[in-house]
This record gives structure tokens, sequence and C-alpha cells, in this order.
């Protein structure tokens, strides 16, 4: 039985009619047209579909879509203003922090919420937030590397 | 004017994917949609007495299922597209769908399309299948023994193939040599993980006739080909869009019966069908890599000299022979057991082997990191016994760099190399002497220090057309690509090859701006599309700069052949008469009088005024197909400190120092070597598909299978040397794939030196903390 829900996503209120059971990445990607959330696995390891909720970054597919309505959701898409990209977007460019592309913008996403909480954060501190999204490209040196400027860039 | 080539210049491809604005398979979304799932054998090996898909079919949004007796006459077996010669080669029939026989689990048992994901996942509950098990075998080796179940009735022992290679006379090298070692070594079995699963998007025009299919592909031309073999459709009907791709490794370089399936549906059902999978069906229905059983030989003289090198290897290919499953063992694992050095005796027999397990196709390296592995390791073991440093037998057996072109015992011939030259790089950079001292000190402390050092070359650059005919591979090995040039002056480079990831549509786009004196703003280039782009063979075996790249290169160079005949009208003066300056074609000794590209461009395809006997338009196909491969080399180097107390290995510090030529983009090429090491510090540490005996994949999610997370890898140091290639006019080779190739030896190599003080002298891989402390208690006598 589906219900209508009001979601906060990119600063817009989005409404949509969906199963309770559904997860809320597939109703991003699916109802809203989202589709820079990436879906990498099944058990929540993989950190492709790792968007904002009230600015923590948070892995999209372990939260029920009914479980964020009245928050606030931001993906990939919302990320970038009328200035630009985000100095993290343009850190992830800078740095050759991508190869396939396919798991960054959980990188990004959880790297905001990392430079947020931690503005400075030292190499290890980095490679432990970023525990818990996967890349089999970058082998993560640039991932890094991106981190790092982007932090500085903010000081 | 500087060139691009050798400008780390940021990628062009970057904005769409750091803004969410790229566009994989998984987010093509057509009217009508309908959406996919398929129902996999829980039993790794059992007779399918009955499929059920009545209560499914009754389902609320269910609109087909499909099971294999429905399909089989309407979808073809999936194609195995490398048939290797002289090796006594069988190859059964693979179902799309299992028919009465399930191989794996994993195998494909019913299909079914609804009006949502959720549906046509839920029906599959619906589906009541009643299974016979048979007997399961998972391992390679003792698939062959009397008495171990049989998979295909027309395979007995489940020796798919025995290939041999052989040079010089091995038999009498090791009659004769004073020193011979041996080791057994297993190659774990990978999962490939490409951070994007399998998917699968198809659209039926019954008006034209035309099927267009978006695949999760590296070679869209391959996909085309295999998919009109399935669906027997023919080939201009059906277009093929690989569009953005979330890495491949090997993983999407073969035809499965998934993507035929959608197609299939597609066409049945008048309606747009997607199929994507999750990843633990991405597990278990995607192939895997690896899986040898390797008995391992070698002999030389007692200062060192490698005289002679036999092997006998089992390798896994898994329930059936995926697409290019039996050359990756032989004529890509086989051919290259000499390695970097001049070993003149040489006997390799390969046998390739079914097992009640997912089929095993080419994972990053593909064969080559087999050989240097089985190689590298047991130089070590050799270099202990005759009491020489490991890098003085490499130096003594590396092939001199005055040698080149050279052949190896196995009959290949390598095109250019330096490999004393990368080989002292590396220990300069390392400071391998002070290494040594400082270990000696350690281990005087207790503590357990080591360092590995892997020279190593690998054949990639795949190839030239006429090999990969000779060898049996079922399709050409040349690329393509499409220069054309808009009257704005702007340029499409439209290629064969299909990136994703590795960067070329900025560096091809750098080779492009580079010949026209261009800004590379005005270079785009596309792949992807078989509708747009040449006829190519695709991204893999580290091919698409050294053979595509070139290709490029000379659709180039012929657009602007056609720019200086036009010049030279236009200016008045002979083609002789003109040189290249600047961005233009001026009249040798006025550098004043020129054209630009530009003007060129315009002029060409408005056609107001243009020389006797050249047609309008500007633009030009090449076709390169190499004269041989390519083969990269270098030294990669790691140490190690062992907690001998725990079994846990400390990656103190890792180089790489690799020759690809010269690089087009250092950035890219970087980030490559980062990649690939990784990846094969994952192998050597971490990843291994476990299958129990009943043929269940143990490690089958996300959550068992380790793929190494950024707190776990270390920095990677990266250095290079440049040897030129003569086999293409880039000079260029590849790097995709040395990664993997050269670090796992280099971290094993590393922990064995460590721990050769407690007796240890190998350890299978992965080095998990377990079995590292296991080696050694079972080396201190305390058994296991």
């Amino acid at each position: 039985m589906k219900r209508s829900i009001t979601l906060n996503v990119n600063g817009a209120a989005r409404t949509v009619e969906v199963e309770p059971r559904t997860l809320l990445v597939y109703v991003l990607r699916d109802e809203l047209d989202l589709t820079g959330t990436h879906i990498g696995c099944d058990t929540s390891q993989c950190g492709a579909c790792t968007v904002l909720i009230d600015r923590r970054a948070v892995k999209s597919c372990t939260v029920l879509a009914v479980q964020a309505e009245g928050a606030e959701i931001t993906t990939i898409e919302g990320l970038s203003g009328d200035d630009g990209l985000h100095p993290l977007q343009q850190a992830f460019w800078d740095k050759h922090g991508l190869q396939c592309g396919f798991c960054t913008p959980g990188f990004i996403m959880t790297a905001v919420d990392l430079l947020s909480q931690n503005p400075e954060p030292s190499e290890v501190e980095i490679r432990h937030a970023i525990e818990g999204n996967l890349c089999r490209c970058t082998g993560y040196q640039n991932i890094v590397a991106a981190i790092q400027a982007a932090a500085g860039a903010k000081r | 004017m500087a060139t691009l080539f050798g400008s780390g210049i940021k990628r062009r491809e970057d904005p769409r994917l750091i803004t969410g604005a790229a566009t994989y398979t998984d987010d093509v979304k057509l009217p009508g949609l309908l959406y996919a799932s398929v129902l996999r054998s829980t039993y790794a090996h059992a007779r399918l007495k009955k499929v059920d898909v009545a209560k499914a079919k009754r389902a609320a949004g269910v609109v087909a299922v499909y099971t294999g007796a429905d399909i089989k006459e309407k979808v073809n077996p999936v194609p195995c597209a490398w048939n290797v010669p002289n090796c006594d080669l069988k190859v059964p029939p693979h179902p799309p769908l299992a028919v009465d026989t399930v191989r794996y689990v994993g195998d494909g048992v019913a299909l079914v399309v609804a009006e949502s994901r959720a549906v046509a996942r839920d029906a599959l509950d619906l589906i009541d299948v009643d299974y016979e098990p048979l007997d399961a075998v998972v391992d390679p080796e003792m698939a062959t023994k009397a008495g171990a179940p049989q998979l295909h009735a027309d395979v007995p022992g489940n020796i798919a193939f025995t290939w041999k290679v052989a040079g010089g006379d091995a038999d009498k090298a090791f009659a004769e040599a004073p020193v011979k070692v041996e080791q057994r070594i297993l190659q774990n079995r990978l999962l490939p993980t490409a951070m994007e699963p399998r998917a699968a998007c198809a659209s039926y025009n019954p008006g034209t006739g035309q099927l267009t299919a978006w695949i999760t592909s590296q070679n869209p031309h391959i996909h085309r080909f295999l998919l009109s073999v399935m669906l027997k459709l023919p080939e201009h009907r059906i277009r093929v869009i690989a569009p953005e791709v979330g890495g491949g490794f090997g993983s999407k370089i073969p035809g499965y019966a998934d993507e035929a399936l959608v197609g299939f549906a597609a066409m049945e059902l008048k309606r747009p069908v997607k199929w994507t999978e999750d990843r633990s069906e991405n597990y278990k229905a995607t192939i895997h890599g690896r899986d040898h059983v390797q008995y391992v030989e070698l002999c030389g003289t007692t200062d060192g000299t490698i005289t002679g090198l036999r092997t006998r290897v089992y390798a896994g290919l898994g329930g059936y022979a995926s697409t290019a499953a039996p050359g990756i063992p032989t004529i890509l694992h086989g051919l290259m057991c000499s390695g970097p050095y001049t070993i003149p005796n040489i006997s390799v027999t390969v046998y390739g082997v079914y097992t009640t397990t997912t089929p095993v196709d080419a994972y990053r390296g593909a064969g080559r990191p087999e050989a240097t592995f089985l190689l590298e390791r047991i130089i070590n073991l050799y270099a202990q016994q005759i009491g020489k440093d490991p890098v003085e037998v490499r130096k003594k057996n590396l092939i001199p760099k005055d040698k080149f072109p050279y052949t190896v015992a196995t009959g290949i011939t390598y095109d250019s190399g330096d490999y004393a030259g990368a080989l002292d790089k590396a220990l300069k950079l390392v400071e391998y002497k002070k290494f040594r001292s400082e270990q000696a000190k350690g281990r005087k402390e207790g503590r357990f220090l080591g360092i590995g050092v892997t020279t190593y070359c690998e054949i990639c650059g795949l190839g030239p057309s006429q090999v990969a005919g000779a060898v049996g591979f079922g399709g050409g090995l040349y690329d393509s690509a499409l220069v054309r040039v808009y009257p704005t002056g702007v340029v499409r480079a439209y290629i064969g090859a299909k990136p994703h990831g590795q960067g070329e549509e900025t560096t091809f786009a750098q080779i492009v701006a580079d010949e026209f004196g261009v800004p590379i703003e005005n270079v785009e280039v596309v792949a992807g599309d078989t509708e747009a782009t040449p006829q190519g063979w695709g991204t893999y075996g580290s091919r698409t700069t050294a053979v595509c790249g070139s290709a490029v290169k000379l659709a180039a160079q012929r657009v602007k052949e056609k720019t200086k005949k036009i010049a030279a009208h236009l200016l008045e003066a002979s083609e002789a008469d003109l040189e290249w300056k600047d961005g233009k074609f001026v009249v040798k000794g006025s550098p004043d009088k020129g054209k630009t590209f530009g003007e060129l461009a315009l002029m060409a395809n408005v056609a107001w005024n243009l020389p006797p006997g050249v047609e309008p338009g500007l633009e030009a196909t090449a076709f390169f197909d190499p004269s041989n491969f390519v083969y990269p080399f270098g030294t990669h180097v790691c140490t190690v400190e062992v907690d001998a107390e725990t079994g846990e290995v400390k990656i103190l510090r890792y180089l790489a120092v690799d020759d690809c030529g010269p690089q087009i983009n250092p950035m890219i090429v970087e980030g490559q070597v980062h990649g690939g090491v990784v990846q094969g510090l994952g192998e050597a540490l971490q990843e291994m598909a476990v299958y129990d005996e009943e043929g269940q994949l143990v490690s089958g999610t996300l959550m068992d299978y380790a793929v190494p997370k950024a707190s776990q890898m270390p920095r990677i140091e990266t250095a290079h040397t440049v040897t030129p290639s003569p086999v293409n006019p880039l000079g260029v080779k590849g790097v995709g794939e040395t990664g993997t190739i050269a670090s796992v030896p280099t971290l094993v190599n590393a922990v064995c030196d460590a721990l050769a003080p407690l007796g240890v002298t190998h350890i299978d891989k992965p080095l998990t903390p377990a079995r590292v402390w296991a080696a050694i208690q079972q080396a201190k006598g305390g058994g296991r």
C-alpha cells in the first residue's frame, strides 16, 4: 500500500507516492531522477549511495524513504551552487581523485561531512573517515589528496 | 608551441562525474520501462526436476516469466569466443537459462519481467524449483582426479583443454642442473568488484526491427556481435550503447546470458526492459578471476644463472567457458612464463578445468599476474637455496637492453626494454643496501623486517589481428578512430575502444589538439556507441592507448594532410613550400602568409574553393593494427614489518618504477599505478573468493569479501623510466595492469623475506594475519 510523503531534497519539497518498504536511494534515483546517487552493493558496505541527511553523511540504502520525511536531504546534484563547484568537487577534479566516477558522489558527500566536523583532518583521520566508502580504481591516494586540498582551500 | 602530449592536465570527463550528471546504464529510463530479475540456482550442481512459474505469472504487476525450456529455441547459448587451437578445447553449450542441469550457484534458472523492480524481485520467491542435488567440485586440481563429479558429459575429467608450450629442452636442463627448487602455488580466486554492478536496458522498435541495448560494456562492438549470435538478429539491426561505465577490470568484457535475456524480453514484449544486478548477485553471476593451482620448478647453477623452468597449472574455468576464458591461462599466462629473464629452457602445461563455480575470465592483468607471481616467487626460493641476494639473481638473468627485440623460449618477441635501468632506479630510490642493514639490525632486536623486489615485464597493447586469429581469438585486435572536423573548426574523435575510467577522453584529445594546433576545449572524444563509432575491439589488455590512440593519431594526420593540400591551394604555393608553425600552415620564409586550422576547416566544409580533385568535407577514419604487442616493464619494491605474534603485516614503503614508454598524461598514468597496486595488494593481503565443499560461495557479499579500504592501504610512491615501443606511432605501452601484475609477488616476497629467519619459505596468499601466524607456527614446528 503506497503512501504519499514529502521529502525536502536539495532545497525543494518533493511529494512522492512510495511503498513504506522503499529505500530512500530508490526514491531518489527512480522517482526523483537524482541518479547521481549510486548503488554499489546491497549490504551497506560501499557507500556509493551516501547523501547528507540534516547535514550528516548517511548511506541512503540504510534509510527507508518514509523515515526521511521532514529531514533536509542533500544529494550530489545539490552540492554545487550558483557560484560553481563545491570546494570538494573542485578538489576531486584538481587532484585526479576519480577514475570511473561511480563511487565519487558518495566519497564527496562523506568528505563534506568529515570537513564539517573536522576542518583540518590528518591523513590518518581522512583514511579512517572514508572507510565506509569503497573505490576500486584510485587506490584512494588521490581521494585523500583531494580531501586534504579541499581542507586546505577552506582554511 | 608547447605540446599537450606529456602534460598532466586535468581530466575532461570529470565535471559530469563529480556533479552527478553522468548517465550510467541503470540511470537510463524509458517510457513504459519494465524491470527484469533473474532467478539463480542456489545449488552448485543439480538436475532441474521442475521449474514451476505459474504462481509468479499470476502475481500482480508481473508481465512475463520465462524458463530455460521456454527460450531454448529462441535464444542461442552464450558463446565462448576465444577458441585456443591445438589444445583439444571442449566447450559445452552454455544455455542462457538452465534447461536440465545447473552448474554453479548463480546459474540462471528463470527470468521475471514486471512493472517495477520490487515486483520483479518479489516474484522470484513465487517460483517453485525442484532441484535434485549432484556432487560439487570447486578445486580445479581435484576436479581432474578420478572419481570427481563430472560437469559435462563430453568433457572427461572435466578437462576443457590441455595446452602446452615449450622452448629449449627443460627436461635436459633439469637433469643436468646442480640446483632445483619447486613450489606449489595457489592463485586465490578473486571477485573483480567493479563498483558499478552489471546492468542492461533494451528497447526494440518493431517498425524498424532495430534493437537498442544499453550495456555496462568494455567493448560495445564485441557485445553487438555476441548479442547478434545469441538473439539471432542481424548485427546491423543492433545498436549497443555503453554509456558511462563504472569500472570493469575485465568483468565487463564477456558476453553474459543476462544482457541477451533483456534484449529477448524487449523484443517479445515490445516494451523496454531493464535489469540491474545487485552486489550479491554480481558475486555469483559475474565472472571471477585467477583460480590456479600451480606446480612450479626452477633449475639453475650455484652462482645464480637460471637454466630452466617447468610448470604444471590447473586453471579453474568455472561451470562453463566464458567469452575469453581459454585464452587467459594459456596465451596471456603460459607464453609470459619467461618474464623479463633469459631462461633458455621452458616447459609449461596448463589444464583448463571445469568446476561447479562461477565462470572465471579476464580480471585486471588476466594471466600475467599469475605468470609473474610464480616466476618471482620461485626465483626468491632459488636465491635462498643458493645463498644469494634475490636482487643479484635477478640482475644476472635480466634480458640486456641491447638485445631487443628479444625472443624468449616460449616463442614471443619482446619489443623494447631496459630492465636493469628500471631496477637500478628502484634500488636507488628505496635505498636497498641501507634497508638490508636496517633489516639485519632489526633482526637482532627481534623485529621482522622484509623487502620484496619484483622485476617484471608484461604483454599488452593487444595486439596484432593476425596473431589474434592464429591463437583463436574470435575477433580482430586492431582499433579505430573517426576524426571529424566541423565547419567552425571544432573536432570530434569517435573511437572504437570504450574507456571506463582510464581517461582517454582527455589523453586522446591531447593527441588531436597537438596535431591540429587547436585548444583542447575544441576537441571531444566520443566512445561507447556502435552507431557512431567505427568498428573497434574495446578497452582491455591495456590496449586502448597503444592501439586506439595510434588510430586517433593516424586519423588526425590524414585530416591534416588534407588541410595542407587546401592551404597550398589557397596560398598559391606548393605543398613542399609549406610548413606547420604555431598552429598554421605558412609559406616557408614568409611566416605572415598562412592559414590556421580553423580557416582550413571552414574552407574544407563549405567547399567554395578547393583544389582540383579534393573532395569537400573534413574527416578521416583510421584503423590501426599494430605489428606486435607492447611489453611494458619495471621494478616494484615493498618493505614490510611483520608482527610475529599476531601475523599482521605492516607495509612500510611501496615503490613502483614503471616504464610504459612516453606518457601522454603523467597524472593519469600515476593514477593507474596507484589503483592497480592497491588492487594487487588486496589480492596479496586480503581478497579471496571462498567456496565451501558444496560449492556455496561463502564470500558472497561485500560484507564477506575484503575489498581494500583506505585505512588499510599505504601511500604508493611512483617513478618511471621511458623506453619507447617501436610498434606504434606514439611509442607508448600500456599501464592499466602493471599494478596488479607486479605488486602481488612484491608484497608476498617481502613478507617471506621478513620471516625467513623463522624458517618460513612460502605462504599462500592472501596473507591474512591468521595465515601468516599459522605459517610461523608451522615453521617453528608447532603445527597448525
